[in-house]
Protein backbone atom coordinates (compact mmCIF):
# COMPACT_ATOMS: atom_id res chain seq x y z
CA UNK A 1 0.00 0.00 0.00
CA UNK A 2 2.79 2.25 0.84
CA UNK A 3 4.47 1.91 -2.36
CA UNK A 4 1.47 1.94 -4.34
CA UNK A 5 0.82 5.33 -2.58
CA UNK A 6 4.66 6.46 -2.98
CA UNK A 7 4.14 5.50 -6.53
CA UNK A 8 1.64 7.05 -7.88
CA UNK A 9 0.18 9.89 -5.15
CA UNK A 10 4.02 11.41 -4.04
CA UNK A 11 3.43 14.05 -2.48
CA UNK A 12 7.31 15.81 -3.57
CA UNK A 13 6.34 14.92 -7.17
CA UNK A 14 2.74 16.74 -7.00
CA UNK A 15 4.72 19.42 -5.34
CA UNK A 16 7.58 19.55 -8.43
CA UNK A 17 4.95 18.99 -11.22
CA UNK A 18 2.42 21.70 -10.18
CA UNK A 19 3.93 24.52 -12.42
CA UNK A 20 4.11 22.27 -15.24
CA UNK A 21 0.32 21.35 -14.50
CA UNK A 22 -1.11 24.67 -13.84
CA UNK A 23 0.93 25.87 -17.02
CA UNK A 24 -0.58 22.81 -19.20
CA UNK A 25 -4.22 23.40 -17.93
CA UNK A 26 -4.12 27.59 -19.08
CA UNK A 27 -2.90 25.91 -22.09
CA UNK A 28 -5.86 23.61 -22.45
CA UNK A 29 -8.53 26.49 -20.91
CA UNK A 30 -7.15 28.96 -23.83
CA UNK A 31 -7.51 25.64 -26.44
CA UNK A 32 -10.84 25.48 -25.36
CA UNK A 33 -11.89 28.94 -25.45
CA UNK A 34 -10.66 29.18 -28.97
CA UNK A 35 -12.33 25.81 -30.41
CA UNK A 36 -15.96 25.76 -28.66
CA UNK A 37 -16.72 29.13 -29.76
CA UNK A 38 -15.54 28.62 -33.32
CA UNK A 39 -17.00 25.39 -34.04
CA UNK A 40 -20.45 26.51 -32.25
CA UNK A 41 -20.32 29.43 -34.81
CA UNK A 42 -19.39 26.88 -37.72
CA UNK A 43 -22.01 24.46 -36.46
CA UNK A 44 -24.36 27.35 -36.13
CA UNK A 45 -23.59 28.48 -40.00
CA UNK A 46 -24.05 24.89 -41.15
CA UNK A 47 -27.64 24.40 -39.46
CA UNK A 48 -29.00 28.26 -40.82
CA UNK A 49 -27.50 27.00 -44.86
CA UNK A 50 -29.46 23.86 -44.28
CA UNK A 51 -32.52 25.49 -43.13
CA UNK A 52 -32.71 27.22 -46.75
CA UNK A 53 -33.64 23.89 -48.13
CA UNK A 54 -31.59 24.54 -51.40
CA UNK A 55 -31.55 21.01 -52.74
CA UNK A 56 -28.21 20.80 -53.48
CA UNK A 57 -26.65 22.77 -50.84
CA UNK A 58 -28.37 20.30 -48.33
CA UNK A 59 -26.39 17.74 -50.17
CA UNK A 60 -23.28 19.09 -50.15
CA UNK A 61 -24.00 19.80 -46.26
CA UNK A 62 -24.68 16.44 -45.62
CA UNK A 63 -21.64 15.39 -47.25
CA UNK A 64 -19.77 17.78 -45.52
CA UNK A 65 -20.83 16.70 -42.24
CA UNK A 66 -20.88 12.64 -42.99
CA UNK A 67 -17.31 13.02 -43.71
CA UNK A 68 -15.91 14.64 -40.82
CA UNK A 69 -18.57 12.46 -38.53
CA UNK A 70 -16.78 9.65 -39.70
CA UNK A 71 -12.88 10.78 -39.33
CA UNK A 72 -11.12 10.58 -36.41
CA UNK A 73 -10.91 13.78 -34.72
CA UNK A 74 -7.34 12.29 -34.19
CA UNK A 75 -6.57 11.72 -37.91
CA UNK A 76 -7.96 15.22 -38.80
CA UNK A 77 -4.89 16.54 -37.01
CA UNK A 78 -1.99 14.40 -37.63
CA UNK A 79 -3.43 15.27 -41.10
CA UNK A 80 -3.58 18.96 -40.80
CA UNK A 81 -0.28 18.96 -38.86
CA UNK A 82 1.89 16.63 -40.91
CA UNK A 83 0.19 16.43 -44.15
CA UNK A 84 0.01 20.16 -44.55
CA UNK A 85 2.94 21.45 -44.89
CA UNK A 86 3.89 18.98 -47.95
CA UNK A 87 2.07 21.53 -50.11
CA UNK A 88 3.85 24.69 -48.44
CA UNK A 89 1.36 25.06 -45.17
CA UNK A 90 3.18 25.02 -41.68
CA UNK A 91 0.51 25.72 -38.94
CA UNK A 92 1.63 25.88 -35.44
CA UNK A 93 0.92 23.26 -33.23
CA UNK A 94 -1.95 25.64 -31.76
CA UNK A 95 -3.18 25.98 -35.21
CA UNK A 96 -3.19 23.04 -36.57
CA UNK A 97 -5.27 21.90 -33.49
CA UNK A 98 -7.81 24.94 -34.03
CA UNK A 99 -7.72 24.00 -37.87
CA UNK A 100 -8.37 20.26 -37.37
CA UNK A 101 -10.64 20.37 -34.29
CA UNK A 102 -13.12 22.71 -36.01
CA UNK A 103 -13.81 20.71 -38.93
CA UNK A 104 -14.76 18.04 -36.66
CA UNK A 105 -16.83 19.93 -33.77
CA UNK A 106 -18.74 22.32 -36.00
CA UNK A 107 -20.22 19.01 -38.14
CA UNK A 108 -21.29 18.04 -34.88
CA UNK A 109 -22.68 21.24 -33.60
CA UNK A 110 -24.41 21.79 -37.35
CA UNK A 111 -25.94 18.41 -36.71
CA UNK A 112 -27.73 19.14 -33.02
CA UNK A 113 -28.78 22.99 -34.07
CA UNK A 114 -30.18 21.29 -37.43
CA UNK A 115 -32.12 18.61 -35.10
CA UNK A 116 -33.30 21.71 -32.72
CA UNK A 117 -34.61 24.26 -35.46
CA UNK A 118 -36.36 21.14 -37.67
CA UNK A 119 -38.17 20.67 -34.15
CA UNK A 120 -39.71 23.62 -34.26
CA UNK A 121 -43.72 24.11 -35.68
CA UNK A 122 -43.42 25.41 -39.11
CA UNK A 123 -46.72 27.67 -37.68
CA UNK A 124 -44.04 29.73 -35.78
CA UNK A 125 -41.89 30.88 -38.81
CA UNK A 126 -44.96 32.30 -40.36
CA UNK A 127 -46.48 33.68 -37.24
CA UNK A 128 -43.31 35.43 -36.88
CA UNK A 129 -43.14 36.74 -40.39
CA UNK A 130 -46.87 37.82 -40.56
CA UNK A 131 -45.73 40.08 -37.64
CA UNK A 132 -42.88 41.82 -39.99
CA UNK A 133 -39.97 40.17 -38.70
CA UNK A 134 -37.57 39.65 -41.11
CA UNK A 135 -36.08 35.83 -41.61
CA UNK A 136 -32.80 36.52 -40.17
CA UNK A 137 -34.71 38.40 -37.48
CA UNK A 138 -37.06 35.33 -36.90
CA UNK A 139 -34.55 32.99 -36.90
CA UNK A 140 -32.41 34.75 -33.95
CA UNK A 141 -35.34 36.17 -31.79
CA UNK A 142 -38.14 33.25 -32.21
CA UNK A 143 -36.61 30.36 -33.41
CA UNK A 144 -32.84 29.86 -32.10
CA UNK A 145 -34.19 30.52 -28.22
CA UNK A 146 -36.54 27.64 -28.54
CA UNK A 147 -34.16 25.54 -30.78
CA UNK A 148 -31.39 25.80 -28.62
CA UNK A 149 -33.45 25.14 -25.44
CA UNK A 150 -34.96 22.19 -26.73
CA UNK A 151 -31.35 20.41 -27.76
CA UNK A 152 -29.76 21.28 -24.61
CA UNK A 153 -28.32 18.34 -23.14
CA UNK A 154 -26.88 17.84 -26.55
CA UNK A 155 -25.36 21.26 -26.78
CA UNK A 156 -23.67 20.99 -23.16
CA UNK A 157 -22.52 17.40 -24.18
CA UNK A 158 -21.12 17.76 -27.10
CA UNK A 159 -18.69 20.70 -25.22
CA UNK A 160 -17.86 18.05 -22.73
CA UNK A 161 -16.63 15.90 -25.86
CA UNK A 162 -14.92 19.14 -26.93
CA UNK A 163 -12.94 19.88 -24.06
CA UNK A 164 -11.94 16.10 -23.56
CA UNK A 165 -11.42 16.05 -27.26
CA UNK A 166 -8.61 18.80 -26.68
CA UNK A 167 -6.42 16.09 -25.16
CA UNK A 168 -5.11 14.88 -28.50
CA UNK A 169 -2.96 17.95 -28.32
CA UNK A 170 -1.04 16.13 -26.65
CA UNK A 171 0.08 14.38 -29.53
CA UNK A 172 1.38 17.36 -31.88
CA UNK A 173 3.54 18.66 -28.65
CA UNK A 174 1.35 21.21 -27.59
CA UNK A 175 1.88 21.82 -24.30
CA UNK A 176 -1.72 21.45 -22.96
CA UNK A 177 -2.58 19.53 -19.52
CA UNK A 178 -1.56 15.75 -20.75
CA UNK A 179 0.93 16.89 -22.54
CA UNK A 180 2.66 18.95 -19.54
CA UNK A 181 2.15 15.82 -17.14
CA UNK A 182 3.31 13.64 -19.57
CA UNK A 183 6.89 15.93 -19.32
CA UNK A 184 6.26 15.86 -15.58
CA UNK A 185 6.62 12.37 -15.56
CA UNK A 186 9.80 12.41 -17.41
CA UNK A 187 11.45 14.69 -15.35
CA UNK A 188 10.46 13.22 -12.43
CA UNK A 189 10.87 9.35 -13.09
CA UNK A 190 7.39 9.27 -11.58
CA UNK A 191 3.48 8.73 -12.68
CA UNK A 192 2.13 11.08 -10.14
CA UNK A 193 1.96 13.86 -12.45
CA UNK A 194 -0.44 11.20 -15.03
CA UNK A 195 -2.62 10.60 -12.06
CA UNK A 196 -2.82 14.40 -10.97
CA UNK A 197 -3.79 15.01 -14.67
CA UNK A 198 -6.49 12.82 -14.83
CA UNK A 199 -7.88 13.98 -11.29
CA UNK A 200 -7.44 17.62 -12.79
CA UNK A 201 -9.75 16.71 -15.49
CA UNK A 202 -12.27 14.48 -13.56
CA UNK A 203 -12.43 17.39 -10.82
CA UNK A 204 -13.44 20.08 -13.87
CA UNK A 205 -15.53 18.06 -15.81
CA UNK A 206 -17.77 16.20 -13.33
CA UNK A 207 -20.48 18.77 -12.57
CA UNK A 208 -20.96 19.11 -15.79
CA UNK A 209 -21.07 15.51 -16.48
CA UNK A 210 -23.96 15.07 -13.32
CA UNK A 211 -25.90 18.08 -14.72
CA UNK A 212 -26.10 16.39 -18.34
CA UNK A 213 -27.43 13.12 -16.23
CA UNK A 214 -29.82 15.37 -15.02
CA UNK A 215 -30.92 17.07 -18.00
CA UNK A 216 -31.37 13.83 -20.05
CA UNK A 217 -33.47 12.41 -17.64
CA UNK A 218 -35.43 15.18 -17.38
CA UNK A 219 -35.82 14.59 -21.05
CA UNK A 220 -37.10 11.23 -20.93
CA UNK A 221 -38.79 11.23 -17.44
CA UNK A 222 -42.59 11.86 -18.65
CA UNK A 223 -43.27 8.22 -19.82
CA UNK A 224 -46.43 7.97 -18.09
CA UNK B 1 -0.39 19.14 -54.54
CA UNK B 2 -1.31 15.86 -56.29
CA UNK B 3 2.11 14.97 -56.29
CA UNK B 4 2.27 15.17 -52.44
CA UNK B 5 -1.48 14.10 -51.33
CA UNK B 6 -2.38 11.13 -54.44
CA UNK B 7 0.97 9.96 -55.08
CA UNK B 8 -0.61 6.50 -56.79
CA UNK B 9 3.00 4.71 -56.30
CA UNK B 10 3.21 5.56 -52.89
CA UNK B 11 -0.61 4.58 -52.23
CA UNK B 12 0.21 1.36 -54.45
CA UNK B 13 3.57 0.57 -52.12
CA UNK B 14 1.11 1.50 -48.62
CA UNK B 15 -1.69 -0.29 -49.37
CA UNK B 16 -0.50 -3.70 -47.97
CA UNK B 17 0.01 -2.15 -44.58
CA UNK B 18 -2.90 -0.23 -45.08
CA UNK B 19 -5.08 -2.98 -45.35
CA UNK B 20 -3.27 -4.54 -42.35
CA UNK B 21 -4.05 -1.59 -40.49
CA UNK B 22 -7.88 -1.78 -41.38
CA UNK B 23 -7.82 -5.35 -40.44
CA UNK B 24 -6.80 -3.95 -36.67
CA UNK B 25 -8.62 -0.90 -36.68
CA UNK B 26 -12.07 -3.34 -37.16
CA UNK B 27 -11.71 -6.37 -35.24
CA UNK B 28 -10.25 -3.61 -32.45
CA UNK B 29 -13.67 -1.27 -32.48
CA UNK B 30 -15.70 -4.54 -32.98
CA UNK B 31 -14.19 -6.15 -29.98
CA UNK B 32 -14.69 -2.86 -27.74
CA UNK B 33 -17.85 -2.30 -28.77
CA UNK B 34 -18.85 -5.85 -27.81
CA UNK B 35 -17.51 -5.47 -24.81
CA UNK B 36 -18.65 -2.05 -23.76
CA UNK B 37 -21.71 -2.45 -24.51
CA UNK B 38 -22.28 -6.10 -22.61
CA UNK B 39 -20.83 -4.39 -19.86
CA UNK B 40 -23.02 -1.37 -19.72
CA UNK B 41 -25.69 -3.85 -19.56
CA UNK B 42 -24.57 -5.89 -16.99
CA UNK B 43 -24.17 -2.60 -14.39
CA UNK B 44 -27.53 -1.19 -15.84
CA UNK B 45 -29.24 -4.39 -14.63
CA UNK B 46 -27.08 -4.57 -11.64
CA UNK B 47 -28.35 -0.71 -10.79
CA UNK B 48 -31.72 -1.58 -11.42
CA UNK B 49 -31.47 -3.82 -8.47
CA UNK B 50 -31.56 -0.64 -6.32
CA UNK B 51 -28.71 -1.64 -3.56
CA UNK B 52 -27.24 1.87 -2.31
CA UNK B 53 -24.04 1.15 -1.62
CA UNK B 54 -23.61 -0.90 -5.06
CA UNK B 55 -25.13 2.04 -7.04
CA UNK B 56 -22.57 4.71 -5.94
CA UNK B 57 -19.86 2.76 -7.10
CA UNK B 58 -21.05 2.22 -9.91
CA UNK B 59 -22.16 6.05 -10.46
CA UNK B 60 -19.05 6.88 -9.15
CA UNK B 61 -17.40 4.76 -12.43
CA UNK B 62 -19.37 5.99 -14.72
CA UNK B 63 -19.00 9.60 -13.56
CA UNK B 64 -15.15 9.56 -13.60
CA UNK B 65 -14.92 7.65 -17.54
CA UNK B 66 -17.48 9.65 -18.60
CA UNK B 67 -15.44 12.99 -17.48
CA UNK B 68 -11.54 11.72 -18.11
CA UNK B 69 -10.74 11.75 -21.78
CA UNK B 70 -10.53 8.77 -23.18
CA UNK B 71 -6.36 9.64 -24.33
CA UNK B 72 -5.88 10.07 -20.58
CA UNK B 73 -6.99 7.07 -19.28
CA UNK B 74 -5.18 5.24 -21.78
CA UNK B 75 -1.75 7.40 -21.11
CA UNK B 76 -2.45 6.40 -17.37
CA UNK B 77 -2.67 2.52 -18.04
CA UNK B 78 0.16 2.57 -20.68
CA UNK B 79 2.31 4.51 -18.81
CA UNK B 80 1.92 4.37 -14.93
CA UNK B 81 1.20 0.93 -14.29
CA UNK B 82 4.43 0.02 -15.52
CA UNK B 83 5.21 1.36 -12.58
CA UNK B 84 4.03 -1.07 -9.96
CA UNK B 85 4.87 -4.22 -12.61
CA UNK B 86 2.04 -4.42 -14.57
CA UNK B 87 2.79 -3.74 -18.05
CA UNK B 88 -0.16 -4.10 -20.68
CA UNK B 89 0.18 -4.22 -24.55
CA UNK B 90 -0.62 -1.44 -26.56
CA UNK B 91 -3.54 -3.38 -28.10
CA UNK B 92 -4.72 -4.92 -24.45
CA UNK B 93 -4.87 -1.43 -22.99
CA UNK B 94 -6.45 0.26 -25.77
CA UNK B 95 -9.21 -2.84 -25.70
CA UNK B 96 -9.64 -2.06 -22.15
CA UNK B 97 -9.83 1.58 -21.79
CA UNK B 98 -11.78 1.89 -24.64
CA UNK B 99 -14.44 -0.85 -23.43
CA UNK B 100 -14.64 0.34 -20.01
CA UNK B 101 -15.60 3.92 -21.46
CA UNK B 102 -17.65 2.55 -23.47
CA UNK B 103 -19.33 0.64 -20.68
CA UNK B 104 -19.97 3.79 -18.70
CA UNK B 105 -21.44 5.45 -21.67
CA UNK B 106 -23.46 2.50 -22.00
CA UNK B 107 -24.61 1.88 -19.06
CA UNK B 108 -25.77 5.67 -18.55
CA UNK B 109 -27.71 5.17 -21.56
CA UNK B 110 -29.44 1.96 -20.42
CA UNK B 111 -30.01 3.27 -17.08
CA UNK B 112 -31.97 6.71 -18.66
CA UNK B 113 -33.75 3.69 -20.50
CA UNK B 114 -35.02 1.34 -17.85
CA UNK B 115 -35.90 4.85 -16.09
CA UNK B 116 -38.24 5.71 -19.05
CA UNK B 117 -40.39 2.62 -18.42
CA UNK B 118 -43.09 3.71 -15.94
CA UNK B 119 -42.72 1.96 -12.34
CA UNK B 120 -46.42 0.05 -12.89
CA UNK B 121 -45.08 -2.27 -15.60
CA UNK B 122 -42.60 -3.35 -13.45
CA UNK B 123 -45.61 -4.30 -10.75
CA UNK B 124 -47.75 -5.59 -13.11
CA UNK B 125 -45.18 -7.78 -14.36
CA UNK B 126 -43.90 -9.41 -11.18
CA UNK B 127 -47.91 -9.61 -9.86
CA UNK B 128 -48.02 -11.99 -12.68
CA UNK B 129 -45.45 -14.49 -11.48
CA UNK B 130 -42.29 -13.40 -13.09
CA UNK B 131 -39.05 -12.51 -11.61
CA UNK B 132 -37.25 -9.25 -11.66
CA UNK B 133 -34.83 -10.73 -14.49
CA UNK B 134 -38.21 -11.86 -16.68
CA UNK B 135 -39.51 -8.43 -15.96
CA UNK B 136 -36.53 -6.59 -17.32
CA UNK B 137 -35.61 -9.03 -19.70
CA UNK B 138 -39.05 -9.64 -21.69
CA UNK B 139 -41.28 -5.69 -20.82
CA UNK B 140 -38.37 -3.05 -19.48
CA UNK B 141 -35.76 -3.71 -21.85
CA UNK B 142 -37.87 -4.07 -25.08
CA UNK B 143 -38.98 -0.51 -24.44
CA UNK B 144 -36.10 0.81 -22.82
CA UNK B 145 -34.22 -0.29 -26.10
CA UNK B 146 -35.68 1.64 -28.56
CA UNK B 147 -34.86 4.68 -26.37
CA UNK B 148 -31.59 3.85 -25.91
CA UNK B 149 -30.97 2.48 -29.49
CA UNK B 150 -29.99 5.88 -31.28
CA UNK B 151 -27.76 7.37 -28.55
CA UNK B 152 -26.19 3.66 -28.66
CA UNK B 153 -25.47 3.71 -32.07
CA UNK B 154 -23.65 7.12 -32.33
CA UNK B 155 -21.19 6.35 -28.79
CA UNK B 156 -20.37 3.12 -30.19
CA UNK B 157 -19.72 4.75 -33.24
CA UNK B 158 -17.61 7.56 -31.83
CA UNK B 159 -15.39 4.83 -29.53
CA UNK B 160 -14.59 2.94 -32.72
CA UNK B 161 -13.29 6.18 -33.79
CA UNK B 162 -11.39 6.08 -31.07
CA UNK B 163 -9.42 3.28 -31.51
CA UNK B 164 -7.16 5.82 -33.37
CA UNK B 165 -6.07 6.79 -30.28
CA UNK B 166 -4.21 3.00 -30.44
CA UNK B 167 -1.58 4.73 -32.59
CA UNK B 168 -0.21 6.87 -29.72
CA UNK B 169 0.71 3.07 -28.15
CA UNK B 170 2.07 2.19 -31.08
CA UNK B 171 -0.85 -0.15 -31.95
CA UNK B 172 -0.36 -0.70 -35.97
CA UNK B 173 -3.74 0.29 -36.95
CA UNK B 174 -4.56 2.48 -39.45
CA UNK B 175 -3.62 5.65 -38.35
CA UNK B 176 0.01 4.41 -36.78
CA UNK B 177 0.95 2.48 -40.19
CA UNK B 178 0.45 5.59 -42.53
CA UNK B 179 1.70 7.69 -39.96
CA UNK B 180 4.76 5.61 -40.24
CA UNK B 181 4.63 5.34 -43.49
CA UNK B 182 4.28 9.60 -43.94
CA UNK B 183 7.51 9.81 -42.34
CA UNK B 184 9.23 6.91 -44.48
CA UNK B 185 8.24 8.55 -47.93
CA UNK B 186 8.45 12.16 -46.59
CA UNK B 187 4.98 12.46 -48.54
CA UNK B 188 1.47 12.43 -47.37
CA UNK B 189 -0.05 10.24 -49.63
CA UNK B 190 -0.32 7.34 -47.19
CA UNK B 191 -2.41 9.99 -44.93
CA UNK B 192 -4.53 10.26 -47.51
CA UNK B 193 -5.25 6.08 -48.13
CA UNK B 194 -5.74 5.90 -44.19
CA UNK B 195 -8.51 9.11 -44.53
CA UNK B 196 -10.15 6.98 -47.36
CA UNK B 197 -9.84 3.54 -45.02
CA UNK B 198 -11.72 5.13 -42.65
CA UNK B 199 -14.36 6.27 -44.91
CA UNK B 200 -14.81 3.02 -46.32
CA UNK B 201 -15.29 1.50 -42.69
CA UNK B 202 -17.48 4.60 -40.63
CA UNK B 203 -19.36 5.99 -43.15
CA UNK B 204 -21.65 3.15 -43.89
CA UNK B 205 -21.94 3.31 -40.13
CA UNK B 206 -22.67 7.15 -39.83
CA UNK B 207 -25.61 6.59 -42.76
CA UNK B 208 -27.17 3.43 -40.62
CA UNK B 209 -26.68 5.86 -37.24
CA UNK B 210 -28.69 8.37 -39.23
CA UNK B 211 -31.25 5.67 -40.26
CA UNK B 212 -31.96 4.31 -36.91
CA UNK B 213 -31.79 8.47 -35.52
CA UNK B 214 -35.16 8.11 -38.46
CA UNK B 215 -36.20 5.22 -37.74
CA UNK B 216 -36.49 5.58 -33.97
CA UNK B 217 -37.23 8.81 -33.24
CA UNK B 218 -38.52 10.65 -30.30
CA UNK B 219 -41.49 12.45 -30.92
CA UNK B 220 -41.85 14.81 -27.94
Amino acid sequence: MDRLLETFFNPEVMVTSAPYLVRGLWMTVRLCAVVIPLGMAAGLILATLHHLRHRWLNVLLIIYVDLFRAFPPLMLLIFVYYGLPYVGLVLSPFMAVTLAFMLNTSSYYGEILRAGIESIPHGQWEAARSTGLGRAQTMRYVILPQAVRSVLPDLVSNTLEVVKLTSLASVVALPELLRMARVAQGVTFNPTPLILAAGIYFILLWPFVRLLSRMERRMLAPAA
Amino acid sequence: MIDSFFNLEIMAQVLPSILDGMGITAVLSILVILTGTVLGLLLATIRALQKRPVDLIIILFVDAFRAIPPLVILIVTFFALPYVGIQLSGLVATWLCLSLVLAAFAEEIFWAGILSVHKGQWEAARSTGFTFLQTLRFVVLPQAMRLALPPLTNRAIAIGKSTALASVVAVPEILNQASSAQAQYANASPLTLAALAYLAIFIPLVVLSRWVESRFAWKH
